[in-house]
């Protein structure tokens, strides 16, 4: 009797311990964007911030730069502050479309090899390894491309800019081939062999096999290591800081150099005025990075849900 | 007269393989086949020769080595590490473990139904299509042409005809099983191979299954596995009783169910082990 109340006790205790630390992840994460939103709330609110700081001055730019011909400009410190944040949005654009240009095939094909073709001896090798490229530092890989990866690159295209978005786009890449390589081949690796044996039945080759029925039935897991590594990509900070050039310049061109949204952040937030129209502007990039990947994230949920639905046939 | 002579020696030589009320020549002859995963000796001997057109029912306690025998005839089990082959199966007198043959080829010509039924997360259209598609086929109008022949052999067309855009996976169990049938008919083999196909499946459906074996070996020579000896009983013409790895008889079905050679067989086929 009594030691089933006490173990009826425990039981309370344990669900009461696991749900609040559960609640306690969601709540700083809530808390980290209500601090950040609050911070940046003056671009909305304070008339004097608002001289300087708001959303046409962001996006439209609609006071006239003087004494300048570009349009576009992110000096925030100028005797007329200017804050457009549109070169810093198409340097996170640039490098991001690089790096998942480049990291999306090769993560792909190398779980696929890893999944598919590789002798379990050198699965067992590969797939540690590949993942210990996750541990490796972001400033490390950003010290390796500053000083190596831009140096091949230059004397291997002639770039104008030694630094530029090729570079900095693919460092990031490097930084985010594990997580496309392992979560991709997670998903690969979960497809039912009875597939694979249904389609080697058939006289498909391996390759065939691989390509048009595992990738098939594995593309949810797929997709979803792609929404992450966008994630990553849109947040990742000190690679691009230090390879891309840090030149916040309005330009489609991938042989500029680039700043990109955290970039800034990390660049400015250490020597900017407490409570200033930088500072709002800065906490106001914050928020925006915030809002992009939710926003990424949540609609890759619902297209990797739907694919799954698609795929058990509910929804015909 | 000489070329008859040799025919006829032939054909003597061939049914010496054979029970003696074997009438038909052998689709499929095996001949001292041997199998080891690793260092396990799997497949001791296997002296078999299967009629064509007929069915011909494997049988046996778990872990007999009939499921081996059956991946054997198409290479299945070349896909497995460790896996090792030795002695002679000849497809209309061509042997599959020749280093040759082309596999893609002999997987074309010999079917396979697995235990589970294992269909593609696609639709049922491109489920029927997958294997004249991976076989070069692209003329629209051929390709609809067998998926609804396939479908039709199956016995799923009428369940189907209005939904072959539907994903494969919303059908039932022993839908799922036919399709699965249709899918291996459509490359258009001549022998078919079946792994226990009725084994997760319902009365109803198996029935349904074990009349479509039924009707398929009017064109189809088949091999099935089976746990269930009634199944075995009404579906085969001939019937092979496995035993740790053994051909311990085979013969026709209903000699093996009513008048065995070995007492092994009858005590398996009366329910004594298993």
């Amino acid at each position: 009797m009594i030691r089933d109340r006490a173990r009826r006790w425990v039981d309370a205790f344990m669900t009461v311990l696991f749900s609040s630390t559960g609640a306690v992840a969601i709540v700083f994460i809530f808390l980290i964007f209500l601090f950040t939103f609050k911070e940046a709330l003056p671009v909305f609110t304070d008339p004097e911030v608002r001289k300087d700081a708001n959303l046409a001055q962001f996006f439209v730019n609609a006071k006239p730069a003087e004494h300048f011909e570009e349009r576009y400009v992110w000096q925030p410190t100028s005797e007329q502050p200017k804050m457009s944040m549109i070169p810093l949005l198409l340097g996170t654009f640039k490098s991001t479309f690089i790096a998942l240009l480049f990291a999306c095939p090769v993560g792909v094909a190398a779980a696929l090899f890893s999944s598919e073709f590789a002798s379990r001896r050198m699965r067992e090798i590969v797939k540690p390894v590949v993942e210990l490229l996750a541990g490796i530092p972001s400033v490390v890989l950003g010290f390796f491309a500053l000083l190596v990866l831009a140096s091949w690159l230059q004397s291997a295209f002639h770039f104008t800019y030694r630094l530029n978005a090729y570079n900095a786009g693919l460092a990031l890449g490097i930084a985010l081939l594990p997580i496309i390589f392992t979560i991709s081949e997670d998903g690969l690796a979960a497809v039912p062999r009875g597939y694979r044996e249904a389609s080697m039945a058939l006289g498909a080759t391996r390759v065939q096999t691989a390509i048009k029925v595992v990738l098939p039935a594995a593309v949810p897991a797929v997709f979803a290591a792609f929404v992450l590594a966008f994630g990553r990509a849109i947040g990742e900070t000190m690679i691009l800081l230090m390879a891309g050039g840090n030149a916040a310049i309005a330009s489609f061109s991938l042989n500029d150099p680039l700043r990109t949204l955290s970039a800034t952040i990390a660049a400015e937030l250490g020597e900017v005025v407490f409570g200033s129209a930088h500072y709002a502007a800065l906490f106001f990039i914050g928020t925006l990075l915030f809002a992009i990947t939710f926003i990424s994230n949540s609609l890759g949920n619902l297209i990797i849900a739907k694919m799954r639905r698609r795929m058990q046939g509910d929804a015909a | 007269m000489t070329t008859i002579t040799m025919d006829l020696s032939n054909t003597r030589s061939r049914d010496l393989q054979l029970p003696p009320d074997a009438v038909v020549p052998p689709k499929i002859d095996a001949r001292g086949v041997n199998f080891f995963y690793g260092t396990a000796h799997v497949l001791h001997d296997i002296n078999l020769s299967i009629p064509e057109k007929q069915v011909t029912a494997l049988i046996g306690p778990s872990g007999c080595g009939k499921s081996t025998f059956l991946r054997s005839l198409n290479r299945m089990n070349d896909i497995i590490p460790g896996a090792r082959a030795e002695g002679v199966i000849e497809i209309d007198g061509r042997n599959v473990n020749d280093p040759g043959v082309d596999v893609v080829q002999l997987r074309r010509r010999v079917g396979m139904v697995f235990q589970k039924s294992n269909p593609f997360p696609k639709s049922i259209y491109e489920n029927v299509a997958y294997g004249l598609r991976i076989g070069g086929l692209h003329h629209r109008a051929s390709m609809d042409e067998i998926v609804e022949k396939s479908l039709r052999r199956a016995a799923l067309w009428e369940e189907v005809k209005d939904r072959l855009g539907a994903s494969a996976s919303a059908l039932s169990g022993g839908q799922q099983q036919r399709l699965c049938i249709a899918r291996a008919l459509a490359v258009n083999p001549e022998i078919l191979l079946m792994d226990e196909p009725a084994s997760a499946l319902d009365p109803i459906a198996t029935q349904k299954i074990e009349e479509l074996i039924y009707e398929l070996k009017d064109n189809y020579t088949i091999v099935i596995v089976t746990h269930n000896m009634q199944q075995a009983a009404r579906v085969s013409d001939r019937t092979a009783f496995f035993m740790l790895g053994r051909l311990v008889e085979y013969s026709e079905t209903k000699t093996i169910f009513m008048n065995p050679r070995e007492q092994m067989t009858e005590d398996y086929v009366t329910g004594r082990f298993g």
